[in-house]
């Protein structure tokens, strides 16, 4: 058993689910075990919160922490609940995906966990309606549960109850965002709410909540097992444990590989995805999915975890690379994030309802040589408009203006030639029907 | 005359869902505290019956749901997975989020369009596909990627575009 690759251990060569015989056969449900009747719920939070362990779905917030808000009396004995964030819409991310299909059982037994620690006991497994694969197989492995009595009442002969659905969705990246989520599955539009009240106090039907990402939940068996040290040992810098990274675009081997939180960006790029393909030169990346800011040549020897990330003016986000080479046009690339984000906002806020479709048309304009160099001062105006945190309800507007922004400044001569030259100056500019 | 017109439309609109649809949607709303948290599943339940969601399906289900039918459109127009027009036997989901937009997605739609016949947003004559645009598939190493139906394709090129449809009869 591989204690130094935790999360991908029972991920095999061939993509193979892992199915319940196989995943007790490599260690899997000792954990939960080890846990169950001997650990106090109080005991499982301090494992956690003494881990360091920081929520992969992006924000990297301290996931000990966001479970120390569940308020813990329940003298009214209602529900509790815990969400699993299986929305993976994050453009260029594709780590929780691998993560479900090849070892489902990882993260029902870290559900389990987890619910127990805040004392859940309904979860919801909430994933995008295009993982068909890995819906089936989550509901075959809770299934096997029932039947082992990891799940359902009296786990394992304890007082603890749980029941895990999974509920898939209906569309929309907005979905991800978790009380957008929360409004989802509680069947209405998925608005985003305003914050407070916050979701661990009134989340999913007015009860205590905690919404986490599939990764970060693969997690906590692992780390309720082997303890809180072993798990910062795994870290190379100031985050613990380990990070599924993942690169795409122009390399000669995309991929998704699980390495030690603090690996640094050019050890993935080049070790792992194998380099830029022939002819093609890096000029650009997003370390962490569509929402997150251009870095470019100069931080390719930083490491790749929450702290060093945002320093350097990005952010991890969900550690999933996506490379801007020499070949494509920046312009479009922003344009094509741009509108993304303008389709897939929720119309709530006025900002991002009507900046985005603003935003867009303006860099369709650029990129069409039909741009005016005061276009450059209309985008700075919108990045600062509709990227400042609290002008929206949540952070799909500033997200949107993260690779806008830091388009504009690692890339403006491309902007200003687009515009001076009234064309777009690459030859195999993928603009497509638009123009 | 009114009131008895009025009644006949309300029966109608009651019994338009069938017995499996009914008896899908209450084991839906065994989960939920009131019958509106369960509007998503009794749109999808229906929607996998029919292949889509009609206004009268959709008064159905509002009026079983004790909803207003305005309140149910509100939830259905807001998800892209929810048809609210027909759609083909198969729906195509081309991802058209930056990697593969780098790696040729327009490209495909174009060639999509060539051979289909269909636009974003339309149905071939034959009723057999209808094309969308999709967010990011979760598959960015194998970009590009679509789905047609159920099925996820990576790594798609003309050739093996080509090969998909080559049932379909081309141009309308």
């Amino acid at each position: 058993m591989s204690l130094d690759r935790p999360l991908t251990r029972n991920v095999r060569p061939d993509k193979s689910p892992t199915d319940m015989a196989a995943y007790e056969a490599n260690g899997g449900y000792q954990g939960l075990r080890a846990a169950m009747g001997k650990l106090s719920p109080g005991d499982c939070l301090q494992i956690i919160k003494d881990s360091n362990l920081r929520g992969r779905g992006g924000a990297g917030f301290p996931t000990g922490m966001k479970w120390s808000f569940v308020p813990m009396d329940n003298p009214s004995g209602g529900h509790k609940y815990l969400i699993c964030n299986a929305d993976e819409m994050e453009p260029g991310t594709f780590k929780d995906r691998l993560l479900m299909e090849c070892d489902p059982h990882q993260l029902i037994e870290g559900m389990i966990l987890s619910a127990y620690t805040i004392q859940a006991d309904v979860a919801y497994i909430f994933i995008r309606a295009e993982y068909l694969l890995a819906a089936d197989l989550l509901r075959q492995a809770i299934a096997e549960c029932h039947a082992k009595g990891y799940l359902g009442k009296n786990i394992l002969g304890t007082d603890y109850n749980l029941e895990i659905h999974v509920h898939a969705s209906a569309g929309r990246y907005i979905c991800g965002e978790e009380t957008a989520l929360i409004n989802a599955l509680e069947g209405k539009r998925a608005n985003p709410r305003a914050k407070p009240p916050f979701p661990q106090v009134s989340g999913l039907w007015g009860r205590p909540t905690i919404v986490n990402n599939v990764e970060t939940l693969c997690n906590i068996h692992h780390i309720i097992e082997r303890g809180a040290d072993w798990f910062q040992s795994l870290g190379l810098t100031t985050d613990a444990g380990t990070k599924m990274y993942g690169v795409s675009g122009r390399v000669k081997k995309p991929g998704c590989w699980e390495l030690p939180i603090g690996t640094t960006v050019r050890e993935i790029l080049e070790e792992y995805a194998g380099g830029m393909e022939d002819g093609y030169q890096m000029r650009g990346f997003l370390p962490g999915g569509g929402s997150t800011d251009f870095l470019v040549e100069e931080h390719l020897d930083l490491a790749m975890d929450y702290d060093t990330i945002g320093k350097a003016g990005s952010r991890m986000g969900t550690g999933t690379m996506i490379i801007l080479d020499d070949k494509t046009c920046p312009v479009g690339f922003v344009k094509n994030l741009v509108e993304f984000f303008s389709r897939e906002s929720c119309g709530f806020c006025t900002p991002c309802r009507d900046g985005l479709p603003w935003s867009a048309q303006v860099l369709d304009d650029i990129e069409h040589g039909r741009g005016l160099p005061e276009d450059l001062d209309t985008l700075a105006r919108q990045v600062g408009f509709i990227g400042a945190m609290g002008n929206t309800h949540c952070a799909l507007a500033p997200g949107a203006m993260e690779p806008l922004a830091s388009g504009l400044k690692y890339f403006r001569e491309d902007f200003e030639r687009h515009i001076s030259a009234g064309e777009c100056h690459f030859s195999n500019s993928k603009t497509g029907g638009a123009g | 005359m009114m009131s008895e017109q009025l009644i006949k439309v309300l029966s109608d609109v009651e019994t338009a869902l069938s017995e499996a649809e009914l008896a899908e949607i209450d084991a839906e709303l065994a989960h939920v505290p009131t019958p509106s948290g369960a509007a998503i599943d009794a749109l999808k339940i229906v929607q996998a019956h029919r292949g889509w969601v009609s206004d009268e399906s959709l008064k159905a289900i509002a009026s079983y749901l004790d909803m207003s039918a305005a309140e149910l459109d509100g939830i259905a127009t807001f998800y892209t997975l929810i048809f609210r027009r027909p759609v083909g036997d198969k729906v195509i989901l081309l991802c058209n989020s930056v990697t593969c937009w780098m790696k040729g997605c327009d490209g495909l739609q174009q060639q999509i369009t060539d051979q289909l016949g269909i636009g974003l947003g339309e149905t071939t004559a034959d009723n057999k596909y209808t094309l969308l645009p999709m967010t990011c598939l979760g598959a960015c190493d194998k970009a590009p990627v679509m789905m047609v139906g159920d099925d996820l394709h990576e790594d798609v090129t003309e050739q093996s575009l080509q090969a998909m449809f080559h049932d379909a009869g081309g141009k309308q």
